[in-house]
């Protein structure tokens, strides 16, 4: 896809307009063409010239589902970068098509929950407005490629993985070979030496390395996931060099279009295949592919991947410093624990990369209201070169801020309940909608969120506890990532009710691992105060400042079991 | 078929809105409380065979029928918890669904 570009409106690298891929006249007239093909095929359903087994699949390639209510509809923000414009955006589709709000997913989208039929084709003609759809969202296609979402501003990266996601997208969207794969397929980025974008949980996740020669490629881990039958990415390859990336992705991809089962869903995605395959035999079958294929007719042009990093390029930042940052942090001990909780080092001297909180106390995960995203999208303008990020943990980044800025953006975050100050505390619960949307779920996951947010909303208390996820499912597909989580919920049935599993040990990082069982399914009402005894062994446990999968790593589960007959431990009546 | 255990009513989404609807005596109607009572397996099935015929004409989708019991006041109420947040909305956003519509809230 190497074609003219449309000049941005200024130079990239310029304060003027986000560091984002910006639509050139194909990626227009391809996004203009589905939505009125399916504003089309809309027409033919209502006139009832296309059944509901006809009409579905389209839906479904539009991100248009059929939840427990109503309809919903799954618009992709790539790699989690979305501007203050297409912010607004959001906000107005929130108001004039749903019900003036949205969901951020652990996918980095955004989901409306209450679209009409009749009004989709004119909600995706309003994302495409602003350079957004929901093409591949749904479907067993390659769906939207997520990243860290500190990307492009962390000051852990080595590279901003987003050129590389951006060349992924424009390669995959569409691409006929991969409309029909044997199941759905995720891709992960990241360029840091954290990871903060689960790549060993991803079909395939990437990670951007340099070689000892200096040269920047790329580790390939393949066959992770979650749902079911959860699984840790295995190493493929250690080092891809750049300029072979979508060949070898390629050869990926056609190992498993080839052998992966299509004969049973359960066991259709990649994962099974590389597990039933074995590691070794898998490799060699992508090295085989790999070697007889023609590559050069496959990999991007590097002039290609270069007019797409420009796009990408780091705003201009200023020669700052911190101002009165300290001055405010000690007149403000709120404003302190927002600081320390919400904002992460930048690459750049004298800015910050902030976290807004979509886990207020007692609140629904990843919930915004119109208003917020327009409180979110003038923040963005005004202080984050218009730009955010949606992070896989469901809350907004605001990737580029002047340190002498971060006083007046919390008290703007603070005027609509965005200041929550419990990134990555226990707090900061990773929820699926559950069966209060879900047409899937066996069970609720977000009332279980906010019986748990709200029994740990004291703020002394979660700093001592320090960093610990809570992720909750509301069924075994683990859109609530569960499985990765160090305290992982998982709603079912039983025997008509609902019931929670908890898992414990879960990582979603480098070092990843899937958490295990702890014991019987509880009661709904049972899980804040198991969770609650755990933290406490927890506590107990733990030597100085250790992590609890560290704790959990070096103690075994055997010491959180009493968190299961709480009434023995301490009287109460659970 | 499953064994018929318990009275069923029938429901669907419809095509437009995507709203929850429950058969009742002459068409659909969005109240759960006014749902047509099928008492045994002959009439569930004569339920779900009307509700199919408007899947059919394309004016309906998602059709399928719900186990019920006869609450206090004589009205249908889903047995599981699914339907019976399915009758309602959002279990935490009580101002969502049809929960959060007066004429849902009191007597029919």
């Amino acid at each position: 896809m190497n074609i003219a570009v449309t000049p941005p409106v200024d130079k990239p690298g310029s304060n003027q307009r986000p560091a984002m891929y910006y639509y050139d006249h194909f990626d227009r007239d391809f996004v203009q063409e589905r939505v009125a093909e399916f504003r089309n095929q809309v027409e033919r359903r209502l006139s009832g010239a296309l059944s509901e087994d006809e009409f579905r699949p389209h839906r479904l390639m539009n991100g248009l589902y059929l939840q427990l209510h109503a309809y919903m509809l799954r618009v992709a923000v790539p790699y989690g970068t979305v501007s203050s414009d297409q912010m607004r955006q959001l906000a107005l589709i929130a108001d004039k098509w749903d019900k003036g709000y949205g969901h951020f997913t652990t996918r980095q989208n955004i989901q409306f929950n209450w679209p009409q039929l009749k009004d989709v084709p004119d909600i995706l003609q309003a994302l495409a407005d602003v350079e957004m759809h929901a093409i591949q969202t749904s479907g067993n296609c390659i769906r939207n490629v997520t990243a860290d979402h500190f990307a492009g501003a962390a000051a852990d990266e080595l590279e901003d993985p987003r050129p590389t996601a951006e060349l992924i997208r424009q390669w995959s969207t569409n691409h006929p070979e991969y409309t029909y794969l044997p199941r759905k397929f995720k891709l992960a980025l990241t360029g840091s030496t954290a990871d903060r974008a689960a790549v060993m949980l991803h079909d395939i996740g990437l990670r951007i390395v340099k070689n000892p020669e200096g040269d920047i490629g790329y580790t390939v881990i393949v066959g992770g996931g979650l749902g079911r039958t959860p699984m840790v990415g295995k190493l493929v390859k250690d080092f891809l060099p750049r300029a072979d990336l979508l060949a070898y992705l390629a050869a990926i991809l056609s190992v498993y279009n080839r052998y992966g089962r299509r004969d049973n869903k359960y066991k259709a995605r990649i994962k099974i295949l590389v597990h039933e395959t074995g590691l070794e035999a898998f490799k060699a079958e992508v090295e085989a592919e790999y070697a007889a294929m023609d590559r050069s007719g496959t990999n991007a042009d590097p002039a290609e991947l270069a007019r797409i990093a420009a796009y990408f390029a780091s705003p201009v930042f200023e020669t700052v410093d911190a101002g009165d940052l300290e001055v405010h942090k000690a007149a403000h001990p709120d404003f302190a624990r927002f600081v320390d909780t919400n904002v992460a080092p930048h690459k750049a001297n004298g800015y910050a990369i902030v976290t807004a909180s979509i886990k207020p106390y007692g609140g629904v995960p990843g919930d915004v209201t119109s208003a917020q995203m327009r409180l979110l999208a003038a923040v963005a303008d005004q202080y984050s070169c218009r730009e955010m990020r949606i992070s896989h943990e469901q809350n907004v980044i605001f990737p580029h801020v002047k340190q002498s800025d971060l006083f007046a953006l919390w008290q703007m975050l603070k005027t609509d309940d965005l200041a929550t100050a419990n990134a990555g505390l226990i707090t900061d619960i990773i929820a699926c909608p559950g069966m209060d949307y879900c047409a899937l779920a066996t069970a609720r996951s977000i009332p279980i969120a906010q019986e748990i947010s709200k029994l740990f909303a004291n703020e002394e208390r979660q700093k001592l506890i320090g960093k610990l996820g809570i992720k909750i499912s509301g069924c075994i597909n683990a859109c609530g990532h569960h499985h990765i989580a160090a305290i992982g919920i998982l709603g079912l049935e039983k025997s008509g009710k609902e019931s929670y599993q908890i898992t414990l040990g879960g990582d979603p990082t480098f070092s990843a691992s899937i958490g295990e069982r702890l014991g019987p399914g509880l009661d709904a009402e049972e899980v804040p105060h198991v969770i609650d005894s755990l933290v406490n062994i927890y506590l107990q446990q733990r030597q100085g400042d250790e992590l609890f999968i560290d704790t959990y790593r070096r103690v075994g589960q055997a010491p959180f079991k009493p968190a299961l007959e709480r009434e023995v431990e301490d009287g109460s009546d659970i | 078929m499953a064994k018929f255990k318990h009275p069923q009513i029938l429901t669907c989404s419809d095509l437009i809105t995507g709203d929850v609807m429950f058969m009742q005596e002459g068409d659909w109607n969005r109240d759960h409380r006014r749902a047509k009572v099928a008492h045994t397996e002959e009439e569930a099935a004569a339920l779900l065979a009307r509700g199919l015929a408007d899947f059919a004409k394309n004016r309906v989708i998602d059709v399928y029928l719900v186990d019920i019991a006869i609450s206090a006041d004589g009205h249908p109420e889903p047995i599981h918890y699914r339907e019976k947040i399915r009758t309602l909305g959002p279990t935490m956003r009580l101002d969502l669904g049809k929960q959060a519509e007066a004429t849902f809230a009191g007597d029919i």
